[in-house]
């Protein structure tokens, strides 16, 4: 079959790569009909995440058909038409039991290496490094997906791919950011980063009950499209100062929640931006937390910083100071995709949203190396990148 | 709570050092016919050489009844002590020669782990599930199978680097259902090693607690070598692996796997 594989920062190719076979008793054989290129995908793309290998199938949002099932999946059947969650979990362990999905204790193989890293390893993730499990991803005709009982929802008929296929992650990642807001009526909240998470946590936010939303980014399609959400725009380039302008527009408290839906490849042009620039150049630090430190500034007393954003590694210039005098609740992880699948698919089904709203461009799967590039680049205006493998 | 019942089982899993527990040899006793084993240990033969010669020369000089019977048994004492052979020993079935090691020897030369895992499900599964010996080679990587000879023993064999394999006896020395099994090597052993895992109850919706206690002692030599090698510079990351795929096959099943997946390479 064909696959988008990561051979090296900056390369990615289109191989002929073997089939996908059923490994597992719970695994199930999907034939991809959508999938698309993540923001986290250009944190591969630009060499960020250790534990890559030259070959790697890439990719982890996807849906499809199901062509095979192993012995133990009772509840899918050949011709099910499912999205399948980005991370991979059991559906038994402590975690899952308690909904933390992304914490599941039974997916990661390669779990001791994320126990060096983070002390205790978290659940495996599509096409994702070896670190996270070293799962071959969608990007690619056919995928393996493990514990396929658990995780893949099956979609009714009458609702198209391109409504759907975000259930896989960005959706739920950013509805997961707004709720982790715990927003109560009246409510302002900052979203730093408008790229695709960061558009689902500005509507998810209003969903919740916001009463108004913040958009900061410095890319005006992304700003126009915040806005069309019913966001505030502000364009990081344009104000002197962030945090003055969500001052001004907080009658002077600040947000009361700050959501980071940047990252570790945060940019900017201020001095701990170009610091955090030097010092990773040179290996000596590997995540840039810029838009993590101004959110951490401009939020209100007592409010809430809530981080979709990934990161890796080590931040350096962490302003504890300002999160321990101002009393601030950090909240961050991995989605708990499996938890919000359904409820989601339901407000997609009710017209509560129509996530297709993302998508900026669709290539074939054999162009997909043209797609990382322009994503990479936002060339053309892009926002989100759908590939269709046949 | 772990801390107190932890040190007894240590004490139980400890090594006697007597070293007369019955073996479970592999050798004939027809090949024992011919070419009688040492079965008498070095101290004990050199006591018995020179015991028997004493009574022999005892014996031979009193010339009399008394004095033959003296003479026989300090001839048979000679004998067992130049041969190292004693046939009273063989009959009982005991022998003096392979001593278990003691626990000293494990302290210093011995690879110790512990580890502990918690595995949403109750004791009593967790507990069948492993004294079903056969059972241990699905989550233990380096064991290639374990047959259960009788109620109280069975036989190890693992793998060994080159294809090769080691092999030991264990016999189970403490057995309380769903709460603790302990196991040690036989004297026959390639490596001698002593074992025992608890389960304990969690707290409410937290399964239970596997705690697992190893002690290998690796002869010297090229099977030394070869465990070492096995286990690796890290003998409790290969402990914590097994115990981890323990708990997903428990937990979910089966045990996470990408071995066979496509990649490009």
């Amino acid at each position: 079959m064909k696959a988008l594989c990561w051979h090296g920062k900056l390369d990615v190719r289109v191989d002929n790569v073997p089939d996908p076979k059923i490994l597992n008793p719970r695994d199930a054989i999907l034939k991809i009909t959508t999938t698309a290129i993540c923001g986290s995908d250009l944190h591969l793309y630009d060499g960020f995440i250790p534990t890559m290998e030259a070959g790697d199938i890439l990719g982890h949002e996807f849906m499809g058909e199901v062509v095979e099932i192993g012995s133990e999946v009772k509840n899918l059947k050949k011709g099910d038409r499912v999205v399948v969650p980005f991370t991979i979990a059991c559906g038994n362990c402590f975690f899952c039991k308690r909904d933390l999905w992304s914490c599941c204790d039974n997916s990661n193989p390669n779990a001791w290496m994320l126990e060096k890293a983070y002390g205790y390893s978290g659940s495996g993730l599509f096409g994702f490094s070896h670190m996270m499990g070293g799962y071959a991803g969608g990007q690619a005709e056919y995928v393996r997906v493990p514990f396929a009982d658990t995780g893949p929802l099956k979609i009714p008929d009458g609702l198209p791919d391109e409504k759907v296929v975000f259930l896989t992650d960005i959706f739920p990642t950013g509805y997961m950011a707004a709720e982790n807001c715990n927003i109560q009526p009246g409510d302002t909240v900052a979203v730093w980063g408008c790229g695709p998470v960061g558009q689902f946590a500005i509507r998810s936010a209003y969903m919740l009950g916001a009463s108004r939303v913040f958009a900061i980014d410095s890319v005006p399609e992304r700003l126009k499209l915040a806005e069309a959400g019913k966001a505030t725009g502000i364009n990081m380039d344009q104000v002197d100062s962030i945090f003055d302008a969500l001052k001004e527009l907080t009658g002077g408290r600040g947000p009361d929640a700050c959501i980071d839906a940047v990252g570790l490849e945060a940019h900017g042009m201020s001095f701990d931006a170009l610091y955090d620039d030097a010092k990773a150049a040179v290996y000596l630090a590997t995540d840039k937390a810029h838009a993590l430190r101004q959110a951490i500034q401009c939020c209100r007393k007592g409010g809430t910083v809530s981080i979709p954003g990934v990161y890796g590694g080590l931040v350096d210039k962490f302003p504890m100071g300002a999160a321990f005098g101002k009393g601030l609740t950090l909240k961050m992880g991995q989605t708990n995709c499996h938890k919000y699948l359904a409820p989601l698919l339901e407000r997609i089904q009710k017209g509560d949203i129509d996530p297709s709203f993302i998508i900026t461009h669709q290539f074939n799967l054999s162009d997909a190396v043209e797609g990382y590039r322009i994503f990479k680049k936002k060339q053309d205006n892009c926002i989100k990148v759908i590939l269709k493998p046949n | 709570m772990p801390a107190t019942s932890e040190m007894s089982i240590g004490r139980e899993t400890q090594f006697k050092s007597d070293g007369n527990a019955k073996g479970v040899s592999s050798k004939g006793s027809s090949s024992e016919r011919d070419h009688p084993t040492i079965n008498v240990a070095a101290n004990e033969r050199i006591l018995s050489l020179l015991g028997g010669v004493a009574l022999t020369l005892l014996g031979l000089r009193r010339r009399t009844t008394f004095g033959a019977i003296l003479a026989a048994a300090g001839g048979s004492m000679a004998y067992r002590g130049s041969t190292g052979h004693c046939p009273i020993y063989a009959a009982l079935g005991t022998n003096s020669a392979s001593k278990m090691p003691s626990s000293e020897e494990f302290n210093d030369h011995g690879v110790h782990v512990e580890q502990a895992v918690s595995i949403l499900k109750p004791a009593e599964e967790l507990y069948a599930f492993w004294r079903k010996f056969e059972n241990l080679p699905r989550f233990m990587h380096h064991l290639k199978s374990v047959k259960v000879t009788d109620a109280k023993h069975s036989h190890w064999v693992a793998k060994a680097p080159a294809g090769r394999e080691v092999e030991w006896d264990a016999e189970i020395i403490n057995d309380e259902p769903n709460k603790l099994i302990a196991w040690r090597s036989l004297e026959n052993a390639d490596v001698h090693s002593t074992g025992s895992v608890r389960f304990v109850e969690a707290p409410i919706g937290r399964g239970t607690e596997v705690r697992v206690t190893l002690e290998y002692l690796p002869p010297a030599g090229q099977i030394g070598r070869w465990i070492a090698k096995l286990f690796g510079e890290e003998p409790d990351q290969q402990v914590r692996e097994d115990l981890r795929h323990f708990k997903q096959f428990m937990e979910a099943g089966e045990i996470a796997t990408t071995k066979g997946q496509p990649a490009a390479r």
